[in-house]
């Protein structure tokens, strides 16, 4: 085990050099925007006099250097400062943002990851069926469909005419579990139907892949029958790529939902980043930055140690 | 006589049995007199309900610092939250609102505004002079970001005469001072103990407190039951939410998510109009489409090449195509049908290849290159607007090469700055207002660098001219030059279009400046 | 010939005909269109008939004219784009397989770094540094598209850089391009031919998304994605407009998996 806790401690360790990195980036990328906040906020009603005001009073005539230093300086201390644009802190006005895209890509997660993982297995068990046929016909013109279209779709059916969901995903702190689950269900429900489709192929593509493997001949011709061969032979040699391209979907269920944040008015991350990025407000578009990569990063290493806590012949190598 | 006592029943200034009273008076029949309150009553203001709106603007980046309003959501929230010294009736004159009464010097230079006394704000102080100087100043000064300083310029100080009564001493002479107090941003927030108000605070003279709020996403707003305004803040509760998507806010007035939305998609309001519980409201306004040339930089600073750019413009296939028929003609000036002392004796400027072309053959030219600069963000529909005027032009033998600019810092790095832009004005409650934003010579937003001796000179004479029919004449001729000589081509005037489910309801009439009745529909609508 | 028909699947046939016909729609969009791409030809959405078969879009263009041109566009779009990101992000990745080391440790780390920021923002960022005309945002998605190609074509290349044969042809003293193209490229085809076909399908749905957030092709360009985003409204009000350019998509995706479906297949060695 000892082996895999290094690895672990490695990544951990190349992760936060590759957090430092992005976050230089960001503050460039943010620095090579043009205009800046002031310019974004007055808008056409700016003059020269207020711009120049405001760059005082949010400190935008200091050098860029300097500004990312002292952020960096804040971050050690554990404060990601404050927004240009309102003053509030960061990191308070992240975190129930946070809350609501955790929320809507967990409960999308619960159900499409299973759904998605027995349908591939099914797939593969009745492989060049009518069946698996349907099924990724299905999957694949799910995917081939853009976000959007799939989410007024599903407004259209479920909530214009026959009004069972509302079109708006509205949801507060007061808002209890079970009328979150519903107000948020038609978001789910686009979420679920853009990632099922991948994970689905993955899972079928996996399992067959593993098919061809001389010991899966091996125990059809000793009458193992088929469903048995294919879940407990097939299966767990195939969790490597079946555990990333999960990962991947629940990194994207975090970090890209921003169109369906737009479509069901959700108050998530994307639209808080998407509003930054747009009025140039740094700290934000750093903290919600950082948090995305985290994200990723994380799911990443969490990946590789199941593939490799998983796989028989992996584990012996690490 | 009848009409305006109905009028006053809707609006609730006059009980019902006022109404009564004054009908029988003016010798209808009591049974007649009972039918007019029925017919009145259908649009009569109720008490209560729930409003929810869903505004395309907003943003997290949004506060409560009016020196930065900057979008419909701030604007109206704003409006119901704090009040103006001065708020734009319909009819487009000025009413008294937190100010009781104002009047002015002969000379129009000094203006005094009396307080009113039960005005109080939503923690029960009462406002007085020191709340609203403090209001003022925020705008004001060297280190003041707010978009409203150019419009305060002309005050050189602002002194208290007792707790309820301020005066503004003015560089110049300005009849339509009190106007410039209806402006969104100069709500009267109350004073701190140094003099300068809290940027951030909530607590406001409106008719409503706020009782939640999150920057982009939505606002709560309660009825306050003590507010001192009479006839006002019918509905008891008003939420308000960003609803970006132009097909999500339209569903969601059709689910019955919202109940008001503002710009609803122009290519299928004619579908939702279909719909039996949707009404739609349309709204002339100030809004006004322009193409602003630099009268300093050849080629623009020959009049001649300006008329044939005038002439050479389908003014009418933009209504249609560019505002889908939401809007009407403009004629190169920027003051708009509903506004006093606008110019109706003004030929409409048709299109006219030929006569492009003689304007051009004037100026010693055969044919014109020039390059429009347009940005998606400039106005809804400018790279369309600005392609269809370069198909038209050709037909003048004008050329004009579409140069399309980055969205991001077009305001500040296009506008402005290039000879020949696109660009638009949500309009100013005045005439004066209007031409000294943006036309007047050194005006900080005169965008077509124009500079016409005698236009300036009428401009501040009819400033502090106090008799009417005398600056009516002034304005007709500055209207008269600005679309002669003047420098901006002013294809269409827009409407405003909103839909809202019948259970919304509005006045007969409501102010013509901005959307959903100059902003101020919270306090002035109700719900059935 | 014949042969080939009797032993391909019907649906990798299928995927074959789709791909075909919309090349040649592209290709001859000119030809084949009855009006041309933003030449307005009538009132705003006219219904089906003879004359404009697909009737009209918002400024009463002809649907089924920008429909072929769309074809023109978006393919052409999505393949310049995927061609750079896999030239760019294969090669990276079987040098970095080959070489190994701090070459190797350099390139990767940069691609984490890459991979670590969401594309959507990556992409509203740098489109608007460099402005959203055509060929930067061509640029700027193939530019997200080599990370994850580097990374498959690095990891399929691990597991050949160690075979005898390479080994030998690097000991024959083989230069790394004669490496790339002949002893590692030829056995990682099949992979990235499935990886193809998938981000060719991506680009077109990026460019929806872009576009759905106000970036993505600018009118009057008829382009699938934008074009469903155009006329979305509608869909509230059951109008199906919309759903030709989306069914353009799908037919497109379907197609060129049912293709790849069966390359893999045939790559797999699986018997069945």
């Amino acid at each position: 085990m000892s082996g895999i806790q290094k690895l672990v401690l490695r990544r951990i360790g190349l992760g936060i050099v590759t957090l430092f990195i992005v976050s230089l980036l960001i503050f460039i990328g943010v620095e090579l925007l043009p205009s800046d906040l002031a310019q974004e906020i007055l808008g056409q009603a700016a003059t020269p006099e207020t711009v120049a005001a405001f760059r005082r009073e949010l400190g935008l005539d200091q050098p860029a250097v300097i500004r990312y230093l002292e952020w960096v300086a804040g971050v050690f201390q554990g404060d990601f400062g404050v927004s240009l644009a309102n003053r509030r802190d960061v990191a308070e006005l992240v975190a129930p943002r946070l809350k609501n895209t955790m929320f809507l890509a967990g409960y999308a997660a619960a159900i499409a990851v299973p759904v998605a993982v027995t349908l591939g297995i099914l797939a593969a068990l009745f492989r060049n069926s009518i069946f698996d046929r349907l099924a990724n016909v299905f999957a694949l013109s799910s995917i081939s469909l853009p976000e959007f279209f799939v989410a007024y779709v599903l407004i259209l059916l479920f909530a214009v005419n026959i009004p069972l969901f509302p079109s708006l995903a509205r949801i507060d702190d007061a808002t209890p579990f079970i009328e979150a689950l519903y107000r948020t269900f038609l978001p789910a429900l686009t979420l679920i139907l853009v990632v099922i489709a991948h994970m689905m192929r993955m899972t079928r593509a996996a399992i067959i892949n593993v098919l061809a493997e001389p010991y899966i001949e091996m125990a059809r011709l000793k009458g193992v029958p088929r469903y048995k061969v294919i879940l407990r032979h097939a299966l767990p040699n195939a969790l490597p790529p079946i555990i990333n391209v999960v990962a991947i979907n629940l990194a994207y269920l975090i970090v890209g939902v921003v169109v369906v944040e737009v479509v069901f008015v959700y108050p998530g991350l994307g639209q808080l980043l998407v509003d930054a990025v747009a009025k140039r407000d740094f700290p934000v578009v750093q903290a919600v930055g950082l948090f995305f990569a985290a994200t990723y990063i994380s799911l990443n290493i969490l990946a590789d140690v199941l593939s490799i806590l998983s796989n028989p012949r992996l584990r012996a190598k690490a | 006589m009848i009409e305006k006592l109905k009028q006053d029943l809707a609006t609730g200034t006059i009980s019902r049995r006022t109404f009564m009273a004054g009908a029988l008076a003016m010798g209808a029949t009591v049974s007649s007199a009972s039918l007019l309150v029925g017919e009145a009553h259908a649009i009569a203001p109720q008490k209560g309900g729930t409003l929810r709106i869903g505004f395309t603007q907003g943003s997290t980046s949004d506060t409560f610092d009016p020196a930065t309003f900057n979008n419909d959501f701030m604007l109206a929230t704003g409006y119901a939250v704090f009040n103006t010294l001065v708020e734009l009736a319909p009819d487009g004159s000025g009413q008294p609102d937190l100010a009781e009464s104002y009047e002015a010097s002969a000379d129009a230079k000094t203006w005094t505004f009396r307080l009113r006394d039960e005005a109080t704000f939503s923690d029960g102080k009462k406002v007085t002079a020191a709340d609203v100087i403090a209001s003022i100043r925020h705008h004001l000064g060297e280190n003041s970001k707010s978009a409203a300083k150019p419009l305060l310029k002309s005050i050189e100080d602002i002194k208290a005469d007792g707790d309820n009564t301020v005066v503004f001493t003015l560089t110049e002479g300005n009849a339509d001072f009190p106007l410039i107090f209806n402006d969104y941003h100069l709500g009267i927030r109350p004073a701190q103990a140094d003099g300068t108000i809290d940027p951030d605070t909530m607590i406001g003279t409106g008719g409503y407190v706020v009782e939640s709020f999150e920057a982009g996403v939505r606002a709560v707003l309660k009825r306050r039951d003590d507010y001192w305004k009479k006839g006002r803040a019918h509905i008891d509760r008003v939420e308000i939410l960003t609803i970006a998507d132009p097909a999500a806010r339209m569903n969601a007035l059709l689910t019955g998510e919202v109940d008001l939305i503002d710009r609803p998609d122009l290519k299928t309001v004619h579908m939702l109009k279909r719909n039996p519980n949707v009404k739609l409201h349309t709204q002339d306004g100030t809004l006004h489409y322009v193409m602003p040339m630099h009268s300093d930089t050849a080629p623009f600073d020959d009049n001649n090449v300006r008329l044939a750019l005038k002439n050479a413009i389908n003014r009418q296939e933009f209504v249609d195509k560019v505002l889908k028929g939401y809007g009407k003609v403009g004629n190169d000036q920027p003051i708009a049908s509903s506004m006093q002392f606008y110019n109706d004796q003004l030929a409409p400027r048709a299109f006219d290849p030929e006569k492009a072309k003689y304007h051009l053959k004037q100026a010693g030219l055969d044919t014109l290159n020039v390059k429009l600069h347009t940005a998606e963000n400039a106005f809804g529909g400018a790279v369309d607007a600005s392609l269809l005027f370069s198909e038209t032009a050709k037909a003048a033998g004008i050329n004009i090469e579409v140069v399309r600019e980055p969205a991001d810092g077009y305001w500040s790095n296009v506008w402005l700055k290039k000879p020949f832009c696109t660009s638009y004005w949500g309009g100013r409650p005045t005439a004066d207002l209007m031409f000294t934003t943006a036309y007047a010579a050194g005006a900080d937003w005169n965008e077509s660098r124009f500079n016409h001796e005698r236009f300036n000179e009428l401009l501040v004479k009819a400033r502090a001219e106090l008799d009417t029919e005398t600056r009516r004449n002034m304005y007709f001729e500055m209207q008269q030059i600005v679309s002669d000589e003047g420098s901006t081509i002013i294809p269409a005037f827009g409407q405003y279009v909103s839909a809202m489910t019948k259970r919304v309801h509005m006045p007969e009439k409501v102010t013509q400046l901005w959307d959903l009745d100059g902003m101020r529909f919270i306090e002035r609508w109700w719900v059935s | 010939m014949l042969r080939f028909f009797k032993t391909t699947p019907p649906t990798a046939l299928l995927g074959l005909f789709i791909i075909l016909s919309v090349a040649i729609m592209g290709v001859f969009a000119p030809f084949l269109a009855p009006y041309g791409e933003t030449e307005v030809v009538g009132a705003a959405y006219m219904p089906w008939d003879s004359v404009h078969l697909l009737g009209t879009d918002n400024l009463g263009r002809d649907m089924l004219s920008r429909v072929i041109y769309g074809a023109r566009n978006t393919v052409g779009l999505a393949l310049l784009t995927t061609a750079i990101a896999f030239t760019v992000g294969a090669t990276l990745g079987i040098y970095a397989a080959l070489k190994g080391g701090w070459v190797d440790q350099v390139v990767s780390r940069a691609v984490d770094v890459l991979m670590a920021v969401p594309p959507l923002i990556l992409a509203l960022m740098l489109l608007a540094i460099v402005g959203p005309s055509i060929p930067n945002m061509v640029l700027v998605i193939a530019v997200i598209y080599v990370a994850p190609v580097f990374r498959l074509a690095r990891a399929s290349s691990m597991n050949i850089v160690v075979l005898d044969f390479v080994q030998a042809a690097r000991l024959r003293g083989e230069g790394n391009l004669w490496l790339i193209s002949r002893e590692i490229l030829p056995n990682i085809t099949s992979t990235l031919v499935a990886e193809f076909g998938l981000r060719f399908c991506f680009v077109f749905l990026f460019i929806a998304a872009l576009s759905f957030l106000g970036l993505g092709i600018q009118p009057p360009t008829a382009d699938w994605g934008s074009m469903v985003k155009e006329n979305a409204t509608l869909i509230t009000f059951g109008d199906i407009t919309p759903l030709i350019p989306a069914a353009a998509i799908a037919v497109l995706t379907i197609g060129i998996n049912f293709v790849v479906d069966w390359m893999l297949h045939k790559a797999s060695g699986l018997k069945d």
